[in-house]
This record gives structure tokens, C-alpha cells and sequence, in this order.
């Protein structure tokens, strides 16, 4: 048997041990309801206000400005649909991507299909990226959010979320998202320099647990709840919060981010190599950008090929890898990001993402190509 | 480019005469404090000016700690750039640009070197156009402009600054003497302590602690709010006061509408006993003329008779919703609203006297002795330091985080 390679990180990350052993101590022993009284309950707090000042220092943002959610998909809906819902008097025009995730993009499609938001699909280039100066365009005196994602989850191209900031600045009634999923632990963003309002991250991304994550708000900004209740989280949030996920969370980000000081050199490295050897095979083209792309994302199709059977090639190897983001890879397996890009069905429905962690190795990127390219001759064959 | 330095002008300091040098060593100890975490950092002080010499750290960080810090009226960061004009062009076109809500600006240059190849109104030109070409609806205004842009050439490299952000004011922490301050974790005492750090005071804080009538979570909400006003001063000593006692012979002893005022009476004469300990000269509170029954002009002239060292009232005259933006800014309000039952709330009366009379609080006090309770009380005190950035304590070394 071979042994397990797995390069689908961007899908879902594996737990730390130790992340796992927070999980399990908190879980036995402080599984009091942070909201009780009582000193179990106040124990409870005192971990949940740790986790808080530890995830805030580590984003370089206050504690009040963390919210806990239950991940990733929860974060961006609350962010879109909780400004919508709370700036509806203001204006009814909002703006984002034509890549985003399907947590921003359906959120929005909502919004739009059912209470009458109109909402502007700023286009990419071939690099996968907008303009600045289309979104200055698109600025309206109605618009209330700009929400852009910071590393693409297909391709891995970085959106100019410095340049959309200083641009946002100068509109202040204007709300800024940016879906940072893909990036935390991975490519540094300076949240207050780049001016942003809300931010979602998602633990289970960073060798965290699924079902939790951040939304960051900054002080000052409001939004409505969507989970309305006990009133936790500033009322932003109800629900009895996920102690032991939470902790775990905490937990995690330190370590990725520690993880990302001693290893990101290396992590470069294997993608170079992964880049190179791809490309090398016959037929093949990379679809992430050159420049300004996340470390931890290489996107390549290979046209003619279904990318889901070169998919189960490579997983008669042991190798994990992904067709498309995981969310929407159950569906069908185009790659919307690849085709508003290249505008190239063929290429679009055959991408192939590989995503790293900090412990992929320079020989499983070696197992990697090799696979690849047996899988690409065979396939051709049969295919044919 | 990089930032090189930062100016700081002193507020009222300034007006000390003779004093003076004390006030500036006292401003100088406690912005090295407040900056301790940037290690390459100097600061530098004359008579006028002080400098922070930032040798490489981030002057944003460097100038949100600033902001914090009582005796400084203002401050601005100059940064400093290679002499070519093109670096300067560069420089002063970052300069603007980092500023947000500039609209109108002028240059002022000062040549202390003459051998310069453009002279200051060819400078002010050349940077003036510059900046105009670059940045979208900016304009010049040379009376009254948003910003004035200092270019100070000198030998060795050339100085840009203007920027002007404000201070916090007042007088340096620890220049007025001591003081202890009574914290209950409700929203006024934390801005009486505030209020009178602005005014140079060292505070030292006394709680009122009454298990189990009173839970830990109460107690957390006071050091909570001690993290907070630390920020301020550097740290926070907190004397942590077991009251229970007093409360429960109160309770037995005195009729229920004037329990309220010998509460507030022993808590005084409490915390006058620690005063003495500590070798501080008055006493703060969060009273506030009317705002409940124990702040009537009769509790205050019933309470005030337990001592006769001055008690320092900075709210005495604020109405409730100013002394709730000041907690808004301190970043207290949030936890002061915290819902546990505190040293004043657990045994208030239904009907609390709010004329209450010297007299009768006196002979009903008469019929028992205090004076042991509160030594006791003095003795049981638990005292703590609280710094700004305490991390909280994880659960028992289990190695969560």
C-alpha cells in the first residue's frame, strides 16, 4: 500500500494533535456554559476571554473585534446578509466578485433574488484578478458593502485588498468584507492597514476543528444578527458557544502562524516543484497566476481529460488532491474561478487543484508528478 | 524613507516653572514605560520638545501608545528621506498619502543647509506639484490648509513632518501624588479613576468583596476593569477588601433604611485605613451629586463624617450619560455592564433614606463595635498588581493554548 499523500488542504486541513488534545481536555473538563453563573460557567469564560485575546493578538486587532462563529460559511453570510439587513434603508446596492466562494456569491444571489439587492459581479482578468479602478467605477451613492476575498480557494490569486481598502477609505459609509479562509496561517494580512470591517476566518483551514471560526468587526461597525437568542457575542452571534472549538482554534492559529515563520520558505519551494514537473507533462497548462499568488495553491488542467477521473487516478496512488473547491465539487466539476478567467470551457471543466499545508514534502511533490504523469499517459489512451 | 522620529509637545507642563524638570522626568519615565515592548526606541527630552527615536520600529504602534499618555498635548512623526530631490518628491507624496482626511496642504521648507541646489521656493514648488499630480482632489491652501508639510533640509538627510495628531492632555501620571481610589465595577468609579490619572494622580484601587454574597465573577470584573485603567498608568495595585462580615452585622444591627449609609460609611473608613497604609493623601469615588440615594448632598454629609481626609469626587457634577461616553473611550462601560451582583447592589435596601441624619446613623451604630470588624477587614486585604497586556490565566496547566 502506498502511503498517504495528501495535497487537498485548501479543502480541509488534518487537526494537530495538540489541537485535538485541547479539544478532548476542554470538552472533559470545562463543559460548563460559559453564560452559567456558577464557577463552572465562569471557568468556561475564562477560557472563551483567552481564546479571544490570544486569536486578537494574533491578528493584531482588539479583543472586541473577535467574534466567534461556527466557521467559514457562517462568517461570510453573516457579514453579507447582517450588513444588508442592518444598511437596507441606506442603499440596496452591493458589490463583489465574480470568484468568490459559494458562501458570498449564493449569500448574495439571495439577497438579490429575494429582497431586491442589486449587486455588481466585478469581472477577473486571466490573472484571476480585479480592478481596482473597476470597482472605483461601480461605487455608488447606494452601495453599503465591497466584499472581496483575499486568496482565491481555486487558483490561489491574491485580490488587492490593500489598494480596495484605501480606495474604501475614503468612503466611509461603504462596509469592506473580505473573506481571508484561504489565506489565514498562510499569506499575512494587516487588517487595520488595509482598512477592513469584517473579515471571515475558519478553523478547520489551519489545522483547527470544523465548526468553528472568526468573524472580525471592527469597533464600530454594526450588523444584524442572523442567529437571534441569549445574546451572546454582543448579541451579534446567540448560541452557547463551542468552548472546546474554540480553545482548539486558539490553539491552532498560533501554531500555523508559528508553522509559517520557520516553514514557508520550504512550503514555496515544493510548489515551485510541483509547477515545474507539472508543466513539464505533455498537455497540461497552470492556470494560478505567476505573480501575487497564495504559497499553498497550484491549479492546472489538462484539457481533454475529465479532471474528476484523473482525480480518482491519483487516488488509487493514495494521492488527495481536488478537481474544484470542495464546495462545489459535488456538483459539478467546472471551476468557475478557471473559466471567468480563460473564458475556455475545455479548460475549465478539466482544472486540477493541489493545495499544501506546512508538512508536504519535496519527495510526496516528487510521488505527486510522477503519478500525474503516468495517470495523464494512461488516461489519454483510454480516453482517446 | 522611513519614519526617524517622533516630536512631542507638552501640554500645561509647560507652565510649571520651577517644577518643570520634574514634570519632564515624570512624562519621560512613563512613555519609556508605555513603549518598553519597541526595544530600539530612545527618548530624548529638552525643555520645549521630548523626542522618541524610533531606530527602526513602526511609528503607528509607537504613536496609538502616545495617544494614551497623560502631559502630551500633541505629537508628530517626521520621517526622514536621502537627500535627491527625487527621494524627497517620493517621500512627501508617502507622507500625504498615509494621512487620511487631508483635502488642502502647503509646503514650509527650512534650508539649515544652504549649499542645497534648490532653494526653499523651488523645494515648495517642486514637492507642492508634485503631490498635486499625484493625489486625486487635493489642492493648496497656503492660509488655513488641512496640513502643513515641514521640509527641513540639513547636511546629512532631509526631514518631513506636519502631521499633527493630539494628545490625551493633562498632567503625567504620579505627578500629582497618591490617592486610592474605591472600585466597585460599576460604570462610574473607573472613570473617577480615569479622570483623576488625567490629573496626575497615582491611584491605588480598593474593592469591597463579600462571598459568597458577591462571586468570583464580580471580583474578575473588577480586575478587568484595573486591566483597563492600567493601560493608563503602567499598572494598577488593587487591594482586594473581605467585607462579608461588616455586611452581615450591618444587616443584624442597623434598620434596613439606613443600612445603605453605614455601608457606605464602613467602606470609607476602610478604605481610609488602607490609605494610611499606603501613604496616599486622599480618596477618589465614582459620586455623582443625586444620581442615587447614597449621593443626595445628606448621604454625602452622613457618609463623608467617618473621615476627614479630602475625598476627591471628579463626576460630582457630570450627568450620567457624559460619564458614559468617557467609559465608552476607556473601553470600562462594556464591562462595568457585566450583570453580577457587586459590593453595592447585593444589599440594597428597598427604600434606602435619602435625607439620612448624622444623628441617628450614629446611635445606631452605637450599640457595636466596628472598629474591630474594619481591622480586621484591613488585615484581610489581598492585594494584587495588574499590568495592561495580563494575560489571562489559562485552565491549570493543562496546556490549552
Amino acid at each position: 500500500m502506498y502511503k498517504l499523500i495528501y495535497f487537498d488542504n485548501s479543502a480541509t486541513t488534518k487537526p494537530y494533535k495538540e489541537v485535538l488534545d485541547s479539544f478532548m481536555k476542554v470538552s472533559e473538563n470545562f463543559f460548563g456554559n460559559p453564560s452559567s453563573l456558577h464557577s463552572l460557567g465562569a471557568a468556561s469564560e475564562k477560557l472563551l476571554s483567552k481564546s479571544r485575546q490570544q486569536i486578537a493578538d494574533l491578528l493584531q486587532v482588539k479583543e472586541s473585534e473577535v467574534l466567534f462563529t461556527s466557521g467559514g460559511t457562517e462568517g461570510n453570510n453573516l457579514a453579507v446578509k447582517g450588513t444588508a439587513l442592518i444598511h437596507a434603508k441606506r442603499g440596496k446596492h452591493m458589490i463583489t466578485t465574480a470568484v468568490e466562494h459559494p458562501s458570498v456569491l449564493e449569500a448574495f444571489r439571495q439577497l438579490s433574488e429575494e429582497f431586491d439587492f442589486d449587486v455588481t459581479y466585478l469581472e477577473v482578468d486571466s490573472q484571476g484578478r480585479i480592478s481596482a479602478k473597476d470597482l472605483l467605477r461601480s461605487l455608488r451613492s447606494d452601495t453599503i458593502l465591497v466584499s472581496v476575498m483575499h486568496v482565491n480557494n481555486e487558483v490561489g490569486t491574491l485580490q488587492p485588498i490593500q489598494e480596495i481598502g484605501n480606495i474604501l477609505s475614503k468612503y466611509p459609509k461603504v462596509i469592506f468584507h473580505v473573506d481571508y479562509v484561504q489565506g489565514a496561517g498562510k499569506v499575512p494580512l494587516d487588517i487595520k492597514k488595509c482598512k477592513i470591517d469584517l473579515l471571515t476566518i475558519s478553523a478547520h483551514k489551519f489545522h483547527g476543528l470544523k465548526g468553528s471560526g472568526v468573524l472580525y468587526i471592527r469597533d464600530g461597525v454594526h450588523i444584524s444578527p442572523l442567529f437571534s437568542g441569549g445574546s451572546q457575542e454582543w448579541k451579534f452571534r446567540s448560541g452557547t458557544e463551542n468552548v472546546a472549538g474554540i480553545v482548539a482554534m486558539a490553539k491552532a492559529l498560533r501554531m500555523t502562524m508559528e508553522m509559517r515563520d520557520r516553514e514557508i520558505s520550504k512550503m514555496i519551494k515544493v510548489r515551485n516543484q510541483l509547477k515545474e514537473g507539472l508543466n513539464k507533462i505533455e498537455g497540461t497548462v497552470i492556470n494560478s497566476p505567476e505573480k501575487d499568488s497564495a504559497p499553498h495553491i497550484l491549479n492546472f488542467s489538462i484539457p481533454g481529460l475529465k479532471s474528476e477521473v484523473f482525480v480518482h487516478a491519483l487516488e488509487e496512488k493514495n494521492i488527495f488532491v481536488s478537481t474544484t473547491s470542495a464546495c462545489s465539487s459535488k456538483r459539478k466539476t467546472i471551476s468557475s474561478t478557471v473559466l471567468a478567467m480563460f473564458k475556455d470551457e475545455a479548460r475549465a471543466e478539466s482544472t486540477v487543484r493541489i493545495s499544501l499545508s506546512y508538512h508536504n514534502t519535496a519527495a510526496e511533490a516528487e510521488s505527486v508528478i510522477a503519478a500525474a504523469k503516468e495517470a495523464i499517459i494512461k488516461l489519454r489512451e483510454v480516453m482517446r | 524613507m522611513i519614519y526617524d522620529h517622533i516630536l512631542i509637545r507638552y501640554g500645561e507642563i509647560s507652565t510649571k516653572g520651577k517644577n518643570r524638570k520634574g514634570f519632564i522626568d515624570k512624562l519621560k519615565s512613563n512613555i519609556k514605560r508605555a513603549l518598553q515592548e519597541f526595544k530600539s526606541i530612545r527618548v530624548e527630552a529638552d525643555r520645549d520638545r521630548m523626542y522618541v527615536l524610533l531606530n527602526g520600529e513602526d511609528h503607528k504602534a509607537v504613536a496609538s501608545k502616545l495617544t494614551g499618555i497623560f502631559g502630551i498635548q500633541n505629537f508628530s512623526p517626521a520621517m526622514k528621506t536621502e537627500r535627491d530631490i527625487e527621494a524627497v518628491k517620493e517621500s512627501a507624496l508617502a507622507y500625504v498619502s498615509d494621512l487620511s482626511g487631508i483635502s488642502t496642504f502647503k509646503i514650509n521648507t527650512r534650508r539649515s543647509d544652504k549649499n542645497y541646489p534648490y532653494n526653499t521656493d523651488e523645494v515648495n514648488h517642486i514637492l507642492g506639484g508634485h503631490i498635486l499630480q499625484n493625489i486625486e482632489g487635493i489642492s493648496v491652501n497656503v492660509k488655513n490648509p488641512d496640513l502643513t508639510l515641514r521640509v527641513e533640509i540639513r547636511k546629512e538627510a532631509v526631514y518631513l513632518s506636519g502631521e499633527i495628531i493630539p494628545g490625551a492632555g493633562g498632567l503625567p501620571v504620579g505627578n500629582s501624588g497618591k490617592a486610592v481610589l474605591m472600585l466597585s465595577g460599576g460604570i462610574d468609579s473607573p472613570v473617577a479613576g480615569y479622570l483623576s490619572m488625567k490629573r496626575g494622580l497615582d491611584l491605588e484601587c480598593v474593592h469591597f468583596h463579600s462571598p459568597p454574597f458577591t462571586s468570583e465573577r464580580s471580583k474578575q470584573k473588577v480586575l478587568d476593569l484595573c486591566r483597563k485603567l492600567a493601560a493608563v498608568s503602567g499598572r494598577i495595585t488593587l487591594h482586594i477588601v473581605p467585607f462579608t462580615d461588616i455586611q452581615k452585622l450591618i444587616q443584624k444591627q442597623i434598620p434596613e433604611n439606613y443600612t445603605m449609609t453605614s455601608t457606605r460609611r464602613l467602606m470609607l473608613r476602610v478604605a481610609d485605613r488602607i490609605r494610611e497604609n499606603q501613604k496616599a493623601l486622599a480618596i477618589v469615588t465614582g459620586e455623582s451629586l443625586g444620581q442615587v440615594a447614597s449621593q443626595t448632598l445628606e448621604s454625602m454629609f452622613a457618609i463623608n463624617e467617618a473621615t476627614n481626609t479630602p475625598v476627591l469626587r471628579p463626576l460630582i457634577t457630570m450627568d450620567k450619560i457624559d460619564i458614559m461616553k468617557i467609559a465608552t473611550e476607556i473601553d470600562t462601560l462594556e464591562i462595568s455592564n457585566r450583570p453580577y451582583e457587586d459590593c453595592c447592589t447585593v444589599f440594597t435596601p428597598a427604600n434606602p433614606k435619602t435625607k439620612p441624619k448624622r444623628e441617628k446613623v450614629n446611635f445606631y451604630e452605637s450599640f457595636v463595635d466596628f472598629n474591630e470588624l474594619v481591622e480586621q477587614a484591613v488585615n484581610g486585604v489581598e492585594t494584587v498588581t495588574i499590568y495592561p497586556e495580563q494575560k489571562i490565566e489559562e485552565g491549570d496547566g493543562l496546556d490549552l493554548f
